[in-house]
């Protein structure tokens, strides 16, 4: 299997404001449309065509609720 | 790899409750975005075992939740004057004072401007969204004209109350500030710069540079009573006219200013007397005596208390002196407390005098009923007295003002009663030491000298006539 980016979202700590959706070049986040344990709708990631930019993350309010793989960096 | 917050604690174990790894902060707000930069900016500069961090009041209260370095939380306002105390006991340690609006801008303004003009070495991250959001949304000095909060329902009324007050621009006008710039984290474009500019902050007070300040444009969500995405653009549309963001000063190349060095100069060279080279000595044995002199402002008063205190501290006695007195130069009252002892002296303060010189009238009423039982109150005999003294109080009229008219120095009352007191005993030293003092006291008008001398002999033996001696 390809190694690809993608984001890892940790469903608990989304707090659904959406700004990594609204944020993502590649338009592959979207709102999940399931509440989580909190109580907040959370974003899920598409499957696909995520690029390793880190927008979400950045763009993200929450430290631990967005998190990106990237497999080619070198900045580990 | 995994991109992942880093300088942030991995569970928030001081937040309540089980979210322990998500923030108090509400779905979509900027300081979240800004934790995470200034967390990852201190992970990257390696500076979290060293830093301490200022926290202020307002959401951000709670931001020793997240950062993983040390921490102190400031009261309402105070994290720049915090900040600057830390800075000042730890002066190669990096510190970071991170305030909000409300708190910088408002009560905390005063703070953070001394802070900035003084160069305080300390790197200043200022959070603007504009208005109070913690207590529900209320006008802030930062608040737009016309914007609606809380306490402006119908938008800021700039004649009410005022201009956005815009910090960046009023720092800009300071010498000693090293870096300014203002950001915002509404976009990712945005976010990158704050990044770039925090980190810049970081550094600078990583090197010990100077003071180093961000404003961080971050949205309320919650007050904007918007979703967080159209928060976020309308805020940028909105602030950025009244705000513009951009790099107002960096002077981070230029090494850190060092202090001039000033000469040091000898207490005698500073202020014409003063004595050096005398040590104070620990005499438990020594019974601790406290003075009141009181009366009107230009009678000498503070001098006398002075005359007391010197001569105190030539036996080597601790002395404390502290002067009391209004707004008048001359004719308000005037007091002055010293507090002879023979170990060290905790306050300076005196309820309880032994001893209560009152020249004055208004004084006498004041002071009379706070001396300590067995103790003395000497008073200017020409004026009215028949107030009642406290029982086991001496009270002693004494003529200094005739005394110093007959002998040619009308002002010179003070000398009399300090001649009064040394006759009576009640001064603890070596006349030697009085006299001394009381020359020393003169050195600026030596012509004064011999006639105050005069003045203090004829107080002497006006007690030695009465045998008033205690």
């Amino acid at each position: 299997m390809e190694d690809k980016p993608y984001p890892i979202i940790s469903e608990d700590e989304c707090k659904g404001c959406g700004r990594c959706i609204a944020a993502c070049p590649k338009k592959v986040l979207r709102s999940s449309g399931s509440v989580n344990n909190r109580g907040y709708i959370y974003a899920k990631y598409s499957g696909e065509g995520c690029t390793g930019c880190f927008i979400c993350y950045y763009n993200c309010p929450e430290p631990y609720a967005v998190e990106v793989y990237r497999p080619d960096s070198e900045a580990d | 790899m995994i991109k992942r917050s880093t300088g942030l604690y991995e569970n928030f174990t001081r937040k309540e409750g089980t979210a322990t790894r998500a923030t108090h902060y509400c779905a979509g707000c900027g300081h979240g975005i800004i934790t995470k930069l200034i967390g990852e900016a201190m992970a990257e500069l390696d500076m979290q075992n060293d830093s301490v961090f200022v926290g202020p009041v307002g959401c951000a209260t709670f931001c020793y939740y997240y950062f993983d370095c040390g921490h102190i939380s400031a009261p309402h306002g105070r994290a720049s004057a915090v900040a600057t105390g830390i800075s000042r006991v730890l002066p190669d340690k990096p510190i970071i004072a991170y305030q909000g609006d409300g708190d910088l801008g408002a009560i905390g303004f005063n703070n953070a401007f001394q802070a900035a003009n003084r160069g305080d070495n300390f790197a200043l991250f200022f959070v603007n969204n504009a208005l109070y959001a913690m207590t529900g949304g209320q006008m802030a000095p930062t608040t737009l004209p016309g914007q609606r909060t809380t306490t402006t329902p119908f938008g800021r009324d700039i004649v009410k109350t005022g201009y956005p007050l815009k910090v960046c621009e009023v720092f800009e006008t300071l010498e000693a500030p090293v870096f300014i710039e203002r950001v915002s984290v509404a976009d990712t474009k945005r976010i990158m710069q704050a990044k770039k500019a925090i980190k810049k902050a970081l550094k600078i007070q990583k090197e010990k540079k100077g003071f180093a300040f961000v404003e961080i444009l971050s949205p309320c969500p919650n007050n904007m009573r918007d979703d967080p995405v159209k928060a976020a653009e309308a805020f940028t549309e909105i602030m950025e006219k009244t705000y513009p963001l951009g790099n107002f000063r960096d002077r981070s190349e230029k090494p850190a200013p060092t202090p001039e060095s000033v000469p040091r100069r000898t207490e005698r060279e500073l202020t014409g007397g003063g004595r050096e080279g005398i040590t104070t000595k620990n005499d438990p044995s020594f019974r601790e005596r406290k003075f009141k002199f009181s009366g009107f402002g230009g009678q000498g008063i503070l001098s006398l208390g002075l005359v007391v205190a010197e001569a105190a501290v030539s036996e080597g006695r601790y002395v404390s002196w502290m002067p009391s007195y209004g707004p008048e130069q001359r004719g308000g009252s005037a007091s002055c407390s010293v507090i002879v002892g023979g170990k060290e002296i905790g306050s300076p303060t005196i309820d309880d005098p032994d001893v209560l010189v009152a020249m004055n009238q208004p004084s006498l009423e004041r002071f009379a009923s706070s001396v300590k039982e067995g103790g003395v109150i000497l008073f200017e005999s020409s004026i009215r007295s028949d107030i009642g003294f406290p029982a086991g109080v001496k009270a002693i009229p004494f003529p200094a003002s005739s005394i110093a008219n007959e002998n040619g120095v009308p002002k010179a009352g003070n000398t009399a009663f300090l001649g009064a007191m040394a006759g009576m005993g009640l001064l603890p030293f070596k006349e030697k030491d009085i006299t001394d003092a009381l020359a020393e006291s003169l050195s600026a008008r030596p012509q004064l000298i011999e006639p105050n001398m005069k003045v203090f002999e004829a107080a002497k033996k006006w007690v030695s006539d009465k045998e008033h001696s205690i």
